[in-house]
């Protein structure tokens, strides 16, 4: 291994190797509340090797490296290295008050997260499909051990689901990836992809052989579980109901993104070919219209906050589907904004859900509830805090002038420029009824009467994390195009 | 050379005095609610610093160029979206106009709302409103300057309700925000028009003004897309100028606090809709049907509001009458094609209804009325406001050398100059006005402040006395300072223009080349008969209301009939009552629409919404919490996604 090899991986490895620091440091320091500050700090280290990654993509000569064909290092991965990083952060600051309530092992709480973010940021570079499933599991395992963090049974009952459901979804996802391997002979993407080109596809068969028909549906139930897409989406409410409210926030956002990541980078390097590709596309979009529709039609009933968003990241995995299905017309005019649009869409989806997350989580540890009628009157308790509880329901609903509107906007618009109108107009009536439950929260925070007139009273670093997410959903909203641009640049290395 | 971030400073400074109030001192500080005036008034002082330098930087620059910062907003399949800044001879003075004229009114109302329970409302409102308005006049594209054009109409209608519970005020704004909106939708049928008809603007982006200007110039919008374009964005126009028929919100706005009045329904935000048409003048000029709809609907106006003026007792509601004619003055001049006199009244008459509409805040503010019935003999109390009244209605009337005289002059020359029927007709509609203004002006300046003191508000039945009731003194200074500053801009803002003779600092036709428009040359014999008529107006008012040589009642007796249509406002506010909401749209149109919504709508929705609910619920109860059913979930998605292909397709 060379040092450019060590470059390469410089932000997994520095990831990793902070988490390794925060358990060693946890045997040597008293004062516990150090160690947040330790992590979000350190986090500066992978940032900046991403950045200078960025910066050095030219002449980064990964055709010499030992990692030729196992990972990539392009703006696409970099523009995850991105997010995770910034979800990783928030998540750190809007833990520092829950963590509280364990009275041991904060240093491994801690070190989880970042144990599983570098599992995502290896799955954003993975061009493997061994590789693929590996940083997957590395991913997955923190999480179920995180999702058992309360130690009460709801938490353990959550954390069992997860680790049991995660497990046959992998069986399914290994057994996908084994009929690809056995029919093309390789499990590098880039040689998966120029095998098909000369295997000779049959137009009469779906997919062009049983073998591909097989391994394509058996990897998209395996990733589906991972984006929570129906019908793969079924642990979502139980685990988020039942794990620490930051895990939950860490598993809707940067878990989802990293699943689009391996979707987009699997379905878009490996089986880009046009007799596989509409195939596939299809059962997106109808994955996606029935991902949207399922999620958005339980939301309503919902009692729980913790319970709505999950089955809302349900109805948003639909939503993000859209972009990967809108690949149809890409043989003719080279290109599509489907992939940017997904991408766009995780960047604006992350800030507001995260800004409804933080604020969950400020106020249902001061009132020990998570029934969304304890909400009551919060305008008038906190009305900084309801506010923005308020507005980042807005942006998911997609109401401009918020970041939700603008994304759905130009997802929906990939997806008009790929004959995919039937699913825009199903995206637009689900955003429609998706504001009743919505809605609902506003309601009860601005109508009803507040039972006590008690500020919430967040720490300051949870306060920092609702500014941070707040400031990203207000001001993508208004001024998409930096966030917009990169998406569009990321998306690019995809496809070239 | 003005930089970028120095203009959009322009629009940002308000707008942080609206965060700061609205968001600290409002919730806070409440205590310290004054800190929100001189908040306001630093933030528009800096705008207009600013807005200077601007202007500056654009007759730096030399005739009829513009300063274009334009970025991608966003991009939407192969369609671009963008945000900037257009920054051309109109927009610098239209800065300077609101900026100043704002600041001046932020200082006056620091007195005129001294210890309103609103005070700090009051002052985000009005930051927001200065912010909106900036905005407006600095979009560079069609769609950014109507989300700021609506959020001017949402201030507007803030802050004449601003004493909500008032009912005439809650209705008053109510009734200006859904006329306004009537003329809205008609400029959102063009913007859409425009998108629509986005081929045949070749390759520009139809959205960006200068883009529209391109096309309109190259004659890339065939006839009767121009026409459909311009007639759209003048129906706007008409609502925010409050041009005949969508006129009668503006007199009872008059119901909003003084100061605003002053600054939003006479200065700046009446004056968007003639900023709109000059934005998108091209347009016009490319459709004869436009261009002469705009003169006749604008010289129609100048003359009907003008007739209404005549006859009102409440002195805003004069000034009101005048504000919609002098607007139609504007809007008669751009429809005959004199872009710059049009531009240059509406930034004369920017200087002198401000002043008026103060002076009257200033009245009111000691007599606790409007009603001129209860004033009188004003001028030894109130020196200061007396003279600047009288400088403000000099240059109203159209006296020599006042900025009124120069302005209306131009715009009357070139009515005159036109050629056409369409000339003829306005011009003469104008002069006629032109008559009635100077009466109507000085029949409220002798009612006001000459004769004897006629008991104020506690003479007056209808009025709840604002602030300290009668007391019959100058107002503060705060109050006096403002209306100062404004009757010299009233005095000295004509010479901008200067279309006889170089000036040394102000060159000849200064205004007018700067605008990139043609200049005509002085015409003394216009200038002359038009003063002889303003001069008879003002001599008939004497006659009436100051020497009383000729009675008022006995005239109006003997005019019976018409005084009473008159006054009546020609019974149009009963018309639109009677046929257009009562039988129009509550009898006609919603009774079908209730029928319809209820039979169809109600029960469409119903039943989705049944649906909905219902089936949430079936499918909740797959979620048992039983982990082998979610597996075989999972197991059956996957079976019956693969037995679909197998054997079906």
């Amino acid at each position: 291994m060379t040092n450019q090899d060590l470059y390469i991986l410089s932000p997994e490895l520095g990831l990793a190797g902070l988490a390794l620091v925060l358990i060693l440091l946890d045997l040597v320091i008293e004062r516990k509340q150090v160690l947040p500050i330790v992590a979000v700090v350190g986090l500066a280290i992978p940032l900046g090797f991403s950045i200078a990654l960025w910066f050095d993509l030219e002449g980064l000569g990964l055709e010499d490296s030992i990692l030729v064909n196992t990972l990539e290092v392009d703006k696409f991965a970099l523009f995850f290295k991105f997010l995770i990083i910034g979800v990783t952060a928030l998540i750190v600051l809007a833990s520092t008050d829950y963590v509280k309530r364990f009275s041991r092992f904060r240093a491994e709480y801690y070190s989880l997260v970042l144990f599983s973010a570098a599992g995502m940021m290896l799955l954003a570079s993975a061009i493997d499909l061994i590789t693929i499933y590996v940083a997957l599991e590395l991913t997955a395992l923190p999480i179920a051990a995180l999702a058992a963090f309360n130690r009460d049974a709801r938490s353990a009952e959550s954390a069992m689901k997860f680790l049991i459901l995660s497990a046959i979804s992998s069986a399914f996802l290994l057994y996908g990836m084994v009929m690809v391997y056995g029919f093309t002979g390789s499990t590098s993407l880039g040689d998966i992809a120029a095998r098909l080109g000369e295997v000779g596809l049959s137009p009469e068969t779906p997919f062009g052989s049983h073998a591909l028909l097989f391994g394509i549906v058996l990897i998209i139930a395996g990733a589906g579980f991972k984006l929570a897409s129906f019908p793969f989406h079924m642990w979502a409410p139980d685990v988020y109901e039942g794990s620490p409210t930051p895990i939950t926030a860490f598993l809707s956002v940067a878990s989802k993104a990293a699943g689009f990541a391996v979707v987009l980078r699997v379905f878009y390097m490996a089986f880009d070919i046009p007799i596989v590709s509409v195939e596939w596309s299809a059962i997106f979009a109808v994955l996606s219209a029935l991902s949207m529709s399922v999620g958005n039609l339980i939301a309503i009933r919902q009692d729980n906050i913790k319970r709505l968003l999950a089955y809302s990241t349900i109805a948003h995995a639909g939503y993000l589907l859209v972009g990967v299905a809108a690949i149809a017309s890409r043989s003719a005019d080279g290109d599509s904004s489907g992939p940017s649009g997904v991408l766009f869409y995780l960047g604006g989806y992350a800030a507001t859900n995260l800004a409804a997350f933080t604020v969950v989580i400020a106020i249902s540890e001061r009132i020990g509830s998570d029934a969304i009628d304890d909400f009551a009157g919060m305008a008038k308790r906190s009305p900084y805090l309801a506010g923005v509880l308020g507005f980042s329901m807005i942006s998911l609903i997609g109401v401009p002038p918020t970041v939700g509107f603008v994304t759905k906007v130009y997802i929906f618009g990939s997806a008009v420029e790929t004959n995919l109108e039937w699913l825009a107009i199903v995206g637009v009536i689900n955003s429609v009824v998706s504001a009743y439950y919505y809605l609902r929260v506003v309601k009860v925070m601005y109508l009803s009467p507040a039972p006590s007139m008690e500020p919430i009273g967040p720490g300051l670093p949870l306060r920092l994390a609702v500014l941070v997410a707040f400031a990203g959903t207000a001001f993508f909203g208004l001024y998409p195009t930096p966030l917009l641009k990169l998406a569009i640049a990321a998306a690019a290395g995809l496809v070239a | 050379m003005i930089e970028e971030s120095a203009v959009w400073l322009i629009l940002f400074l308000p707008l942080a005095s609206f965060a700061v109030i609205a968001l600290v001192i409002r919730p806070f500080l409440n205590r310290y609610a004054i800190a929100a005036g001189y908040l306001t008034i630093a933030a528009v002082g800096g705008s207009l610093m600013l807005s200077i330098w601007a202007l500056g930087s654009v007759e730096g620059r030399g005739e009829g160029t513009e300063l274009l910062w334009v970025h991608d907003w966003m991009q939407i399949g192969a369609f671009d979206f963008n945000i900037g800044i257009m920054l051309d001879p109109l927009t610098a003075i239209m800065l300077v106009v609101a900026t100043a004229v704002s600041l001046m009114v932020q200082i006056y109302s620091t007195g005129y709302m001294k210890g309103d329970p609103g005070y700090a409302r009051y002052y985000a409102y009005m930051s927001l409103f200065t912010a909106s308005m900036i905005g407006l006049v600095l979009a560079s594209n069609i769609v950014q300057l109507f989300v700021f054009w609506e959020l001017v109409g949402l201030c507007s209608f803030l802050l004449i309700g601003f004493w909500y519970h008032k009912p005439a005020a809650a209705a008053a704004a109510k009734k200006a925000f859904i006329v306004t909106r009537v003329g809205d939708f008609g400029f959102l049928l063009a913007i859409m028009y425009i998108f629509f008809n986005r081929d045949s603007f070749g390759g520009l982006n139809p959205l960006e003004i200068t883009d529209i200007h391109s096309a309109a110039t190259l004659g890339l919008l065939g006839g009767s897309v121009a026409t459909w374009i311009a007639l759209g964005i003048f129906a706007g126009a008409m609502g925010k100028s409050a041009q005949f028929p969508l006129h009668t919100w503006l007199p009872d706005a008059m119901e909003g606090p003084t100061p605003v009045s002053a600054l939003i329904h006479a200065a700046t935000m009446v004056a968007a809709g003639v900023f709109l048409v000059a934005r998108f003048f091209p347009v016009f000029e490319a459709s004869s049907t436009a261009m002469n709809t705009v003169a006749i609907v604008g010289g129609f106006t100048a003359l009907f509001a003008a007739s209404m003026g005549l006859v009102m007792n409440d002195i805003k509601r004069v000034l009101a009458y005048s504000t919609i004619s002098q607007l139609g003055f504007m809007m008669l001049a751009l429809g005959v094609g004199a872009y710059g006199p049009g531009i240059f009244h509406l930034f004369t008459h920017a200087f002198f209804k401000a002043l008026l509409f103060m002076g009257s805040g200033s009245v009111n503010h000691a007599t606790g009325t409007f009603d001129m019935r209860y004033m009188g003999g004003l001028r030894k109390a109130m020196p200061w406001t007396y003279a600047t009244f009288l400088i403000g209605s000099l240059s109203l009337a159209g006296l020599f050398p006042l900025a009124g005289f120069w302005s209306k002059d131009e715009v009357l020359a070139d009515a005159w100059r036109h050629g056409e029927l369409v000339g003829q007709v306005v011009f003469w509609l104008a002069l006629a006005a032109v008559f009635m203004t100077s009466f109507y002006i000085f029949r409220a300046f002798f009612m006001t402040f000459e004769g004897e003191f006629r008991g104020g508000a506690d003479a007056d039945p209808d009025t709840e006395p604002h602030g300290e009731g009668v007391h019959l003194e100058e107002s503060p200074p705060e109050m006096v300072w403002p209306l100062g500053v404004l009757a010299v801009g009233a005095v000295l803002a004509g010479f901008a223009v200067n279309p006889t003779t170089d000036l040394g600092i102000v060159p000849i036709h200064w205004f007018t080349e700067f605008l990139g428009a043609h200049a005509e040359d002085f015409n003394i014999v216009l200038a002359a008969a038009s003063s002889l008529v303003a001069a008879a107006g003002i001599g008939l008012a004497y006659l009436m209301y100051m020497s009383k040589r000729v009675s008022a009642e006995a005239l109006s007796l003997s005019l019976g009939p018409v005084h009473r249509i008159l006054s009546r406002k020609y019974y149009m506010d009963e018309a639109y009552e009677l046929y257009g909401v009562e039988r129009g749209i509550y009898g006609g149109l919603a009774r079908g629409l209730d029928w319809v919504d209820r039979a169809v709508v109600d029960r469409f929705v119903t039943t989705v919404g049944w649906f909905a609910v219902n089936i949430g619920g079936a499918l909740r109860q797959a979620q048992t919490g039983q982990l082998q059913a979610y597996g075989v979930v999972i197991s059956v998605g996957i079976m019956a996604i693969l037995g679909l292909y197998l054997f079906f397709l």
